[in-house]
């Protein structure tokens, strides 16, 4: 490589290097040790000094499926070979399974509503988006504004008259409300981002289609869609992490039915106090697919927390 | 966001091919893909919207079904804004607001200038970073209230030990004194990486020709710090600042797991202090006036602040 | 899912039929149903659960349980009420919750029904019925059977209390015997002889004490010092008068007991805690007292470290102004949403027999039928028995008004702003918690 002055010395990047994957290991320490507490013992996870070497245990995940209660004297006498490991584990701690947790309903909540809103707000995200690229729509970006509106309102206040629509239309603590108004304001997102790759898809490829005899329908179909895929790709995940995240919405409009995992985790009680290790693995369970996407996402994460304010 | 606004009222509409095609008109189309959207923005948005806006001026509550709604007029209003609570919650949102930005913009920037140094790997450590910003507030801001335990508190023992303090001596969630900051370290903790990502972009949109022309002139790395790099990357700045002025104004779920709003009231945030009336007490007209006041305030401050950006933009 | 809609449905009908018969109180349905019983997430709901297994054989109808933990129960259930949820047919709701619930039609009132099946409301403690059933207080107007007996009491390490050299270095100190208090004065005396000591190379502390912020803690706790000193919620005379009774000379004393005993007696860290944090302080032998609901009791007692005779129990003691107690517990109601009210009054009718009241006390519940209860056998069935029903003789409610969440919400954020954040004085938050409440009643229309 040739000299610049504007390219850093190498040891101007030892010590950046240094420093960055410092903070990096820092403000990894969090979720390392969620993940770590998932597989302590209870008394590990409360330990004085805190514990960093540990013997590993699945207790925290057998809990966090079960819901268990205090074994009864006649059950601590049973012979205890024959029983399924889980049920072993969690009688040395001198209770017994009695059922399922909610845990694994709550979860399945959040992948129904995540991907229901997704697809929803995608499929019409897009066909707007479009719209807004390619035709004169009146008022276009008052409407595209107006759109971004509701992302600018706290939670809580949109969850008043939410709340009350939703009663009268027996919508409370339904997947299908959820999904709607899920959708809804992941409309705001997939409007402004796909609107933006859109616009980057030079309008000739269309021109072309629409000489050849295509109707405008199908040169959206097979010219623009193909070329805006991975764009849309990547507003998907985003639109499914928010859905995946929500808090403040879910805990005001679900309840028992419709319930997603982020109100529901740090509810996680075990028997007696509050049970660590089992919080730490329905986070870790939770948190982890978040990761992964974070990772697949890598070149629009940018574009995407912006709203497509900023383009790489 | 301002920025696409205003480059697509600039833009005109592209020269679309004047001819007549197959199938639907270009008109239908647009109708037809614009109309759902708007369908819904109309039914969850704009009316519920209104409706808030009616109930503001009512006495209504969701709990008592069988009272009568009474027309109040401004007497809402007038509760809301004479009600020294309320000016103590907007203090606790003006104090977590300015700090988490003045320590996301100053952690966020120093990161962003160091990963732009190019060194072997900087990818994989940016990704690295951006993690908390992804994940769940509400969950892990949960799991943050056993970090912070006094003694088997992991954050706890850490400050200890590099501090010498006792580490049961302080309770980061239960002290008047350290609650507020609670609360700023673990967002700073969640979004600096989103300040870092924006600055980034800022920094490599600057053009390497600009630092060889200072470089030829003579200039001092510190003069083209100044001159150059924060002058360009201002306008980027002030859109991480907007992002994380507006989301934390709303900040509700990590706050509320922390500290719930406590000790006393010390960290009750406007929009905990609202879910408060209007989902415990179910004032509902009080509250629906106290989301307007909101709604105003953050849109508001929003369109002076972008007004000031476009200003900075320009130059 | 499929299965549960298709019985709503035929609920439904039999229930628009019963009503064209002009009754809705049929009490032997031959459908099926799914019922689902909401409470809270704590052991003597899990006790419920292996309880009503009889219940499911019986009867044939099916039990789900929707249990919420007690910071979030609530808020969750009252807005479950609030949204016109159809989630439980069977609300296992708090005591202060049935004037709200009452007013606005949202539990089933239960008189007719309680006359039908010859359920007697003398048959339960007096206490309990005007605690957790009536509304109006102390009218026959019924919205629940009194389910769950509870009081907050105390539980202590007798162990520790009983060795000698802890016993003559007290005495010294002090110049009486290390037992139970007396009064709550004595009660300091003794979490301040333990604060910091050194027990089996472990520091231990006094007393762990409600100072909960989110829901209602700090309040189930500081209404123990409150009531003993003479706060009383209004003028006995003039209902809704509170400048005086809520402010009294008897209250600020109160309050700063409470603040004080926080401040000298309390474990580290314990700004936030409420029933769980308390047994685990006290489980894990941090505690040589706790303040607790009695729901507790049974547990404490089967616990590896700390039961077993270990531990002791005693009534909330005595102030110069009177002895009583927080009520706690709850009365199990009909949510007049629920799709399958017949079902679910068979379950009251089920759950308000003698037998099974007694089998409730005995898996761990706490019954509140005067059957059980004042058995002779009953006092010493369990360690802690007595001290329960001292108790519960003892007990006071916090306002059990339909606006009683924004009672509660005030009373929540004064007392902890004195107590825990230090701000102000005792004097000025109990004079912002009149002006609070005045304005509430106001806009009740109560004054």
């Amino acid at each position: 490589m040739s000299f610049s002055v504007t390219e850093p010395s190498p040891r101007q990047k030892w010590i950046a290097g240094i420093l960055v994957v410092g903070y990096a290991l820092i403000t990894m320490l969090p979720l390392l040790w969620i993940v770590a507490t998932g597989f302590k013992s209870s008394a590990d996870s409360i330990a004085y000094p805190p514990k960093i070497l540990f013997e590993p245990t699945v207790e925290g995940y057998v809990n966090v499926f079960t819901t268990q209660t205090r074994l009864s004297n006649e059950m601590a006498q049973e012979p205890r070979e024959n029983l399924p490991w889980y049920e072993q584990l969690v009688r040395e701690k001198g209770n017994t399974i009695v059922g399922q947790s909610r845990y694994t309903e709550r979860f399945f909540n959040s992948v129904i509503i995540g991907f229901g809103s997704t697809f929803f707000a995608i499929v019409l995200g897009t066909a707007a988006a479009y719209a807004f690229s390619r035709f004169k729509v009146p008022l276009k970006d008052d409407l595209l504004f107006f759109i971004l509106s509701t992302r600018m309102m706290p939670p809580i206040a949109v969850a008043i008259p939410i709340f009350l629509m939703f009663r009268n239309l027996g919508l409370n603590d339904t997947h299908a409300g959820m999904i709607l108004l899920y959708t809804a304001i992941n409309l705001s997102l997939a409007v402004w981002l796909i609107n933006g790759f859109i616009d980057e898809i030079p309008i000739e490829y269309e021109e072309a289609a629409l000489i050849d005899g295509y109707t405008r329908f199908q040169a959206f179909y097979k010219v623009v869609l193909p070329q805006a895929a991975t764009g849309i790709a990547s507003t998907a995940i985003f639109c499914l992490i928010f859905a995946w995240n929500e808090y403040a919405l879910a805990v005001l409009l679900t309840s028992g039915t419709a319930q997603t995992a982020p109100p529901f985790i740090p509810t996680i009680i075990g028997v007696g106090g509050q049970d660590w290790p089992a919080v730490a693995a329905g986070a870790t369970i939770f948190l982890v697919p978040v990761m992964v996407f974070t990772i697949l996402l890598r070149k629009h994460l940018l574009r995407g927390i912006t709203f497509g304010a900023v383009r790489k | 966001m301002a920025e696409n606004v205003i480059d697509r009222a600039a833009r005109a509409t592209p020269p679309l091919v004047a001819q007549k095609v197959k199938g639907l008109s270009d008109r239908a189309i647009a109708w037809i893909f614009v109309a759902p959207t708007i369908a819904i923005l109309l039914a969850i948005n704009i009316f519920p919207l209104i409706w808030t806006v009616y109930l503001s001026f009512t006495n209504f509550r969701v709990n008592r079904p069988n009272s009568d709604i009474e027309w109040v007029g401004l007497r809402n209003y007038e509760r809301i804004l004479g009600d020294p609570d309320v000016w103590i919650t907007m203090q606790a949102t003006a104090h977590f607001l300015i700090w988490t930005i003045v320590c996301q913009v100053l952690i966020g920037f120093t990161l962003a200038y160091l990963i732009n140094k190019k060194f072997k790997g900087n990818d994989l450590w940016t990704t690295i970073i951006v993690f908390p910003m992804m994940l769940s507030p509400a969950v892990v801001g949960n799991f943050w209230t056993f970090l912070y335990q006094p003694q088997i508190g992991l954050f706890n023992y850490i400050v200890g030990f590099v501090t010498g303090a006792d580490p049961s001596s302080f309770s980061m969630i239960g002290e008047v004194s350290l609650a507020p900051w609670a609360i700023v370290i673990v967002d700073t903790w969640m979004w600096t990486p989103f300040v870092m990502l924006i600055c980034l972009a800022g920094l490599r949109s600057i053009p390497d020709s600009i630092y060889e022309a200072a470089e030829c002139d003579r200039a001092s790395k510190w003069r083209q710090f100044w001159t150059i790099t924060i002058p360009m990357i201002l306008p980027f700045l002030m859109l991480a600042v907007l992002f994380r002025g507006i989301e934390n104004f709303k900040m509700f779920d990590l706050v509320v797991q922390l500290t719930g709003g406590g000790p006393g009231n010390t960290t009750t945030l406007t929009s905990i202090d609202l879910k408060r009336e209007a989902f415990e007490k179910w004032r509902t007209g009080y509250s629906s006036a106290y989301a307007v006041i909101l709604f105003v305030t953050v849109f508001g401050l929003a369109s002076i602040y972008v007004k000031a950006l476009n200003k900075v933009k320009q130059r | 899912m499929k299965n549960r809609m298709m019985n709503s449905a035929a609920t439904i009908g039999l229930l628009l039929g019963a009503g064209l018969a002009g009754t809705a109180l049929t009490t032997t349905s031959a459908q099926a149903a799914d019922l689902t019983l909401c409470w809270a997430a704590w052991d003597p709901a899990n006790a419920l659960v292996e309880m009503s297994k009889d219940f499911e054989a019986q009867s044939g109808h099916n039990m789900s349980f929707e249990f919420v933990p007690w910071p979030n129960f609530a808020d969750r259930m009252l807005n479950e009420l609030n949204s016109g949820g159809t989630l439980c047919d069977l609300l296992i709701g708090d005591s202060q919750w049935i004037g709200g619930a009452a007013e606005n039609g949202q539990y089933v009132k239960l008189n007719d029904f309680f006359d039908q099946e010859g359920i007697d409301m003398a048959d339960f403690l007096p206490a309990t019925v005007t605690g957790y059933a009536e509304w109006p207080k102390n009218t026959p107007n019924y919205y629940a059977l009194p389910a769950y007996a509870d009081v907050v009491g105390w539980t202590y390490r007798k162990d520790w209390f009983e060795r000698p050299e802890l016993q003559a270095e007290f005495k010294e100190k002090y110049g009486r015997d290390l037992g139970v208090p007396n009064t709550l004065a004595e009660l300091k005396d003794i979490a301040e002889f333990f604060q910091g000591r050194e027990i089996d190379g472990k520091t231990v502390y006094g007393a762990a004490i409600y100072t909960e912020r989110g829901s209602e803690g700090i309040t189930m706790g500081v209404t123990n010092a409150l009531y003993n000193y003479g706060f009383l919620y209004e003028d006995p005379e003039n209902p809704y008068e509170l400048e005086g009774f809520v402010n009294s000379e008897g209250a600020i004393e109160a309050l700063e007991f409470y603040k004080e005993l926080y401040d000298c007696c309390t474990p580290p860290g314990a700004s936030d805690a409420y029933m769980s944090q308390n047994i685990d302080a006290y489980k894990s032998g941090q505690v040589a007292m706790q303040m607790n609901f009695a729901f507790i009791w049974p547990g404490v007692e089967a616990d590896p470290n700390v039961g077993g005779g270990k531990s002791g129990y005693f009534a909330n003691p005595a102030g110069p102004a009177g002895q009583f107690a927080q009520l706690g517990g709850q009365g199990i109601s009909v949510v007049a949403n629920s799709d399958n009210k017949d079902a679910a009054l068979e379950y009251i009718k089920w759950f308000a027999q003698k037998d099974v009241q007694q089998k409730w006390w005995d898996v761990g519940g706490a019954s509140a039928m005067r059957a059980v209860v004042e058995d002779p056998g009953f006092a010493s069935s369990q360690p802690f028995a007595r001290t329960f029903l001292d108790s519960m003789a003892i007990v006071k409610d916090f306002w059990a008004e339909p606006a009683y969440a924004s009672l509660l919400l005030p009373m929540q954020e004064r007392i902890h702003n004195y107590v825990v954040a230090g701000n102000g004085t005792a004097k000025e938050a109990l004079d912002g918690l009149v002006k609070d409440w005045d304005e509430v009643f106001e806009d009740e229309g109560k004054k």
